[in-house]
Order: structure tokens, then C-alpha cells, then sequence
């Protein structure tokens, strides 16, 4: 139990810690934006009645969140060159991000949908609104609203997801981490300080997203 | 001569198996209010959800001012118009739901500018005031910055009236928009839609409320199992109705 706190050394690399927590912001932001694109798309396509678009929508769900993140990561990273995909660390992670953040956001909109009263759409129909109308000024609105709780757990985890690019050797905070680990030997001190970024970096982007919610809140 | 305005033949429309509308036949001259009475299950509310096609329907025809609704026959085939062309003719009624089904993230004048922006293709400030004085019309000018949620059941159908009629429909559908309402907020509701009946606006109501029915409307259809039962003035109708279904049903809905 020899084990006495220093945190110098660690504060010594605090900037490639914090160079690591920007890069893991901006893997979670990009993979997240493709994600919200491909999991809106996604969501409309499971709650469609042409059942064209609502099986492969199905299967890709079915698929991705049945696979631990950790093996597409790697999937494609290794594997996808062999079938002759060649692409670099950052973008074959955000890739695989975006493409595991889809499969969840996808799940995460279609209860938004499926929460929007049917009536809302009648409503706009009665007034000669065409389904695309319907779609962006009522339905949207509408279910990003009634998601945006669950929608911002959802974005938390994705962000703490980003950690696996350690794995390929992308440099973002754990992957640093691990480095300054290894070069100063304090092991605890790293890892908390560590933990700490990612916290206050999680509760930052809670605080920001219930900040949305509150401003889009309906007055009632 | 008066014009007509909507010209129904032989409606037919089934869910799957069930038919429940078995060929209705209806012709409504401009200017005129017909209340369309009858038991739940009778079909009053679906054929009102065919002539702006909420509903799809399989047989018979609807003309609005000589249109054909929803369906074209091109070379011996029925089909299905194109989605901005059945849009272009939902435009020419107006419905007000049983729910209100107000867009409920909108302010009251939004949800009155949305179509007349969306679909009239107006500015932000012609269609503010058109929805303007359509609020002041329904008595709510000075609610038009609030939200359906701030606002009571008859004050929100209120809204969802002046919203469908603010798009200047040749046609106006009511779907028992009383039905969902506290009885003290109900007189509001028909004072607003007798105000447009003695404007000559030509109305479609299917109403439980017969004495409003008696007092308002200009004819009365009695539907029956898919079917019109009979119909007629209601003066008439309301005192000696010819048949046994109708004398029941007047008799089990407490008109007195």
C-alpha cells in the first residue's frame, strides 16, 4: 500500500489528454451527424408499410445492435482492406461509428414516430399538405421533441463509445491516456484524471441537451 | 338555378371484409348544410373521410364542382391520383376533427398560417393576418400567440375550425366536433359554425347534437348500415320520420 498520490506527472501531459478529449469530441460528433442521418432514414423505413424498405431496415437493426461495437471496429479496420476497403483509423472508426449510432438511433426515432398521434398527419392532409410537407413541419418537430431525452442517453454512450478507437491506436483521450500510463507509471492518477474528462465532459453535454429540451419545450 | 357542389354515386368502401359503405348516393348544392346523423358504425364519419380522401375507397365516384376525387379511370382502369394532385384537392374542403387535432408545438395563428403558407403559397405577413382575422372571427384574436395546450377544448376547436376555413374551402367537413368537448364548451363550437352557415358556407356536419341538427341544417341524412336511410328536410324528418330505424334512433338519442 506504498502507494502515494502525484498527480505532477500526469498534469505534465495534461494537453495531450486534452488534445485526445478533442479528438474524441470531434469522432462523436461526426459519426453522431452521419448516425442521426442514417437512423432517420433508418426509422422511416421500419415504420413503413412497403415492406421493401422495412425488411432491410429490420435486418441492419437486427444486425449491428446484435454485434459488440468492438468487433465492427475491428472488423473494419482489419478486415474490410482484406476485401480491398482500405481506410485510415479515424475514418474507418467514425464509419463504423456512425454505422453502429444508426442502427441505435434508427430504434430511438421510431418510437418518436410511432408517439406522433395519427390524427397530426390527417390534420396536415386536410389542409392539402403533401406527405413530405407533413413529414418536416409536423412529424419531425414533433418526435424530436418526444425523443430528445432518450436521444441524449443515446448520444452520451455513443460519445463514451468512442474510447474503443484506443483499440486501433486512433489518439483520442483513452488512447492517450493509456500512453501517459505507460511513460509515467501512474497508473491511478492517469485513469482518474482520465475518468474525470470524460464525466465532466458527459454531464457538459447532458446540461447542453436538456438546455434544448427546455427551449423547445411546448408551453402548456 | 343554385350549382351543385358535390355529386356522390354509389360509394363503396369496405375494410377488408367488412363493406361499410354499400352505395351511398348523395348530390349537395352550393350554400347548403346537411347534417349527417346516425348510430356509431353506420358510416356517416367514413363517408365524410372519403370526400377528402382520409379514406380510400373502392367503388362509386365523388365530384366536387365537377372534379373527380382521388381516382381517375385511364384506359378502363381505376387508379389512384398522383399524391400532389389528391393533395391539391383535399385543399378545396376544410375538416374539423372530433380531436381538434391542432399541430400542438404551433402557436394558434401557426397552425392558421401553415397551410396558407405550405399550400396557398402566401408570405409570412398576408398569412398573418388572414389568420388574424379569422381568430377574431372565432373570438380568439387575443389568443392567437398562445399554444393548443393553453388553450380550452372549445377554444381549440375553434382554432382547428378557423384554420380549415382560412384556407377559403369550397366545402366544409365537421366530424363530430363536439363529441370530445366538456358540455358547457359545446355552445361555443356550434355558435361559431351557425355564424358560418348563415354565411352561406356549404357544410357537411355528422353531429350526435339534433337539436342543433334540426336548428342548422338545411336537409338531414339518416345513414343506416352503410346506407342512407332516409332523408329530407328536417323539419319533416325530425317530427314524422318515415321509417322504423330512424323513429328509433331519434327516440334512443333523447331529440325532444
Amino acid at each position: 500500500m506504498g502507494y502515494s498520490l502525484n498527480f505532477a506527472a500526469v498534469w505534465r501531459s495534461f494537453d495531450l489528454l486534452l488534445e485526445g478529449l478533442a479528438l474524441s469530441l470531434g469522432l462523436a460528433f461526426a459519426a453522431i451527424l452521419v448516425g442521426c442521418v442514417i437512423g432517420l432514414a433508418t426509422a422511416f423505413g421500419l415504420v413503413s408499410k412497403n415492406i421493401a424498405f422495412r425488411k432491410p431496415a429490420g435486418l441492419y437493426v437486427t444486425v449491428i445492435r446484435n454485434t459488440p461495437i468492438l468487433v465492427l471496429v475491428l472488423f473494419s479496420y482489419f478486415a474490410l482492406p482484406q476485401l480491398g476497403v482500405r481506410l485510415g483509423k479515424i475514418e474507418s472508426f467514425v464509419l463504423t461509428l456512425a454505422i453502429y449510432s444508426g442502427a441505435y438511433l434508427a430504434e430511438v426515432f421510431r418510437g418518436g414516430l410511432l408517439s406522433v398521434p395519427p390524427g397530426q398527419r390527417e390534420a396536415g392532409l386536410a389542409i392539402g399538405l403533401t406527405e413530405m410537407q407533413i413529414r418536416t413541419s409536423i412529424i419531425l418537430p414533433l418526435m424530436l421533441r418526444n425523443v430528445l431525452p432518450s436521444l441524449s442517453s443515446t448520444m452520451i454512450s455513443l460519445f463514451k463509445d468512442t474510447s474503443l478507437a484506443a483499440a486501433i491506436a486512433v489518439p483520442e483521450l483513452t488512447f492517450e491516456a493509456r500512453k501517459i500510463n505507460v511513460e509515467t507509471f501512474r497508473v491511478i492518477e492517469t485513469w482518474i484524471v482520465a475518468s474525470c474528462l470524460y464525466v465532466a465532459t458527459c454531464s457538459v453535454l447532458a446540461a447542453l441537451l436538456r438546455a434544448v429540451e427546455r427551449r423547445l419545450a411546448v408551453p402548456r | 338555378m343554385t350549382q351543385t357542389l358535390l355529386e356522390i354515386r354509389d360509394l363503396h368502401k369496405r375494410y377488408g371484409a367488412v363493406e361499410v359503405l354499400k352505395g351511398v348516393d348523395c348530390t349537395m348544392a352550393q350554400g347548403e348544410v346537411i347534417s349527417i346523423i346516425g348510430s356509431s358504425g353506420s358510416g356517416k364519419t367514413t363517408m365524410l373521410r372519403c370526400i377528402n380522401m382520409l379514406e380510400e375507397f373502392q367503388g362509386g365516384s365523388i365530384r366536387i364542382d365537377g372534379q373527380e376525387i382521388g381516382y381517375e379511370t385511364v384506359g378502363g382502369v381505376r387508379r389512384r391520383k398522383k399524391e400532389k394532385e389528391i393533395a391539391r384537392q383535399r385543399a378545396m374542403t376544410g375538416m374539423a376533427f372530433q380531436q381538434f387535432n391542432l399541430f400542438p408545438h404551433m402557436t394558434a395563428a401557426r397552425n392558421v398560417m401553415l397551410g396558407l403558407i405550405k399550400v396557398r403559397g402566401m408570405g409570412r405577413d398576408e398569412a398573418r393576418s388572414v389568420a388574424e382575422k379569422w381568430l377574431d372571427r372565432v373570438g380568439l384574436l387575443s389568443r392567437m400567440d398562445h399554444y393548443p395546450g393553453q388553450l380550452s377544448g372549445g377554444q381549440q376547436q375553434r382554432v382547428a375550425i378557423a384554420r380549415a376555413i382560412a384556407m377559403n374551402p369550397k366545402l366544409m367537413l365537421f366530424d363530430e366536433v363536439t363529441s370530445a368537448l366538456d358540455p358547457e364548451l359545446v355552445n361555443e363550437v356550434l355558435q361559431v359554425i351557425k355564424g358560418l352557415a348563415e354565411d352561406g358556407m356549404s357544410m357537411l356536419l355528422v353531429t350526435h347534437e339534433m337539436r342543433f341538427a334540426y336548428e342548422v341544417s338545411t336537409r338531414v341524412i339518416f345513414m343506416n348500415q352503410g346506407r342512407i336511410g332516409e332523408e329530407g328536410n328536417p323539419r319533416e324528418m325530425f317530427v314524422k320520420p318515415q321509417t322504423k330505424r330512424l323513429a328509433e334512433f331519434l327516440k334512443s338519442s333523447s331529440f325532444n
